[in-house]
């Protein structure tokens, strides 16, 4: 039954961030963490595996447009190793509380930020 | 490239951050690469988000590598999200002509909100 579910949620959250152009994490983790009750940290880690395989097929899409620009994503790619490494520590360190609270803060943000470009969508169609 | 350090210095910064957000919050970081890149390198929106999810494959790669390492990462339900959410993403982008996309933000805004609601509550 639960893997049922799971793939309805991964069709649903990347159909809905398709549409609005926000990455699947945002609600993967979330379908994972609470309404298949896993923890936090295995809830962003298994969406972690999720979004290599849409952004994959989204790479691929993109280029065929020629919006992407390999040096460019290859060197933030490598680079962010360091980053990576400090965020999965400190995701296993911190309190599941924690992570739930950074994690909601993070939701938020994003939320604000697809309320603005919505908005500034508005205001251009009617300039 | 390398011959400009002060590009390649702002690239390892864009990447620490996006590193940061991915393995701290289970995210692809698209949310600070996308307006780093148009910010500081006068991207265009597409080509930044283009660019953001071929950047992505390796962040969130690099991340689900070291969370794998804790023994937290499930590999079938992370298959069985992501292969799925492919066809989603195709259907969803097809159709954002044909959709109100403003009316959709707002709802996914508020939906984001819940979710906020929820995990803090």
């Amino acid at each position: 039954m639960d893997i049922v579910l799971v793939i309805l949620f991964g069709v649903a959250g990347g159909f809905v961030g398709g549409m609005v152009g926000v990455g699947g994490g945002i609600l993967f983790v979330p379908a994972l963490a609470i309404v298949l009750d896993e923890s936090q940290v295995e809830a962003e880690a298994t969406s972690l595996l999720a979004i290599v395989i849409v952004a994959i097929a989204g790479t691929i899409r993109q280029r065929r447009y020629g919006n992407v620009r390999l040096e460019d994503a290859g060197v933030i790619g490598v680079m962010s190793v360091a980053g990576v490494a400090l965020g999965v520590v400190v995701s296993n360190e911190v309190s599941q509380r924690t992570l739930e609270v950074g994690f909601a803060i993070v939701a938020l943000g994003i939320a604000a930020q697809l309320v603005h470009r919505a908005s500034r969508r508005v205001d251009q169609a009617e300039a | 490239m390398f011959d400009d350090p002060q590009r390649l210095l702002k690239l390892a910064v864009v990447g620490t951050a996006a590193g940061v957000f991915s393995g701290l919050f289970g995210v692809g970081g698209g949310t600070i690469i996308v307006p780093l890149l148009i910010v500081w390198f006068g991207y265009g929106e597409r080509e930044a988000t283009g660019t953001s999810l071929a950047a992505i494959v390796i962040v969130a790669a690099l991340a689900a590598g070291g969370q794998g390492a804790y023994g937290n990462v499930d590999v079938v339900k992370g298959l069985a999200i992501g292969v799925p959410a492919v066809g989603g993403v195709i259907a969803g982008t097809a159709l954002q002509q044909r959709i109100p996309q403003r009316a959709v933000s707002y709802l996914f805004a508020a939906l984001l909100v819940a979710v906020a609601l929820e995990l803090l509550i």
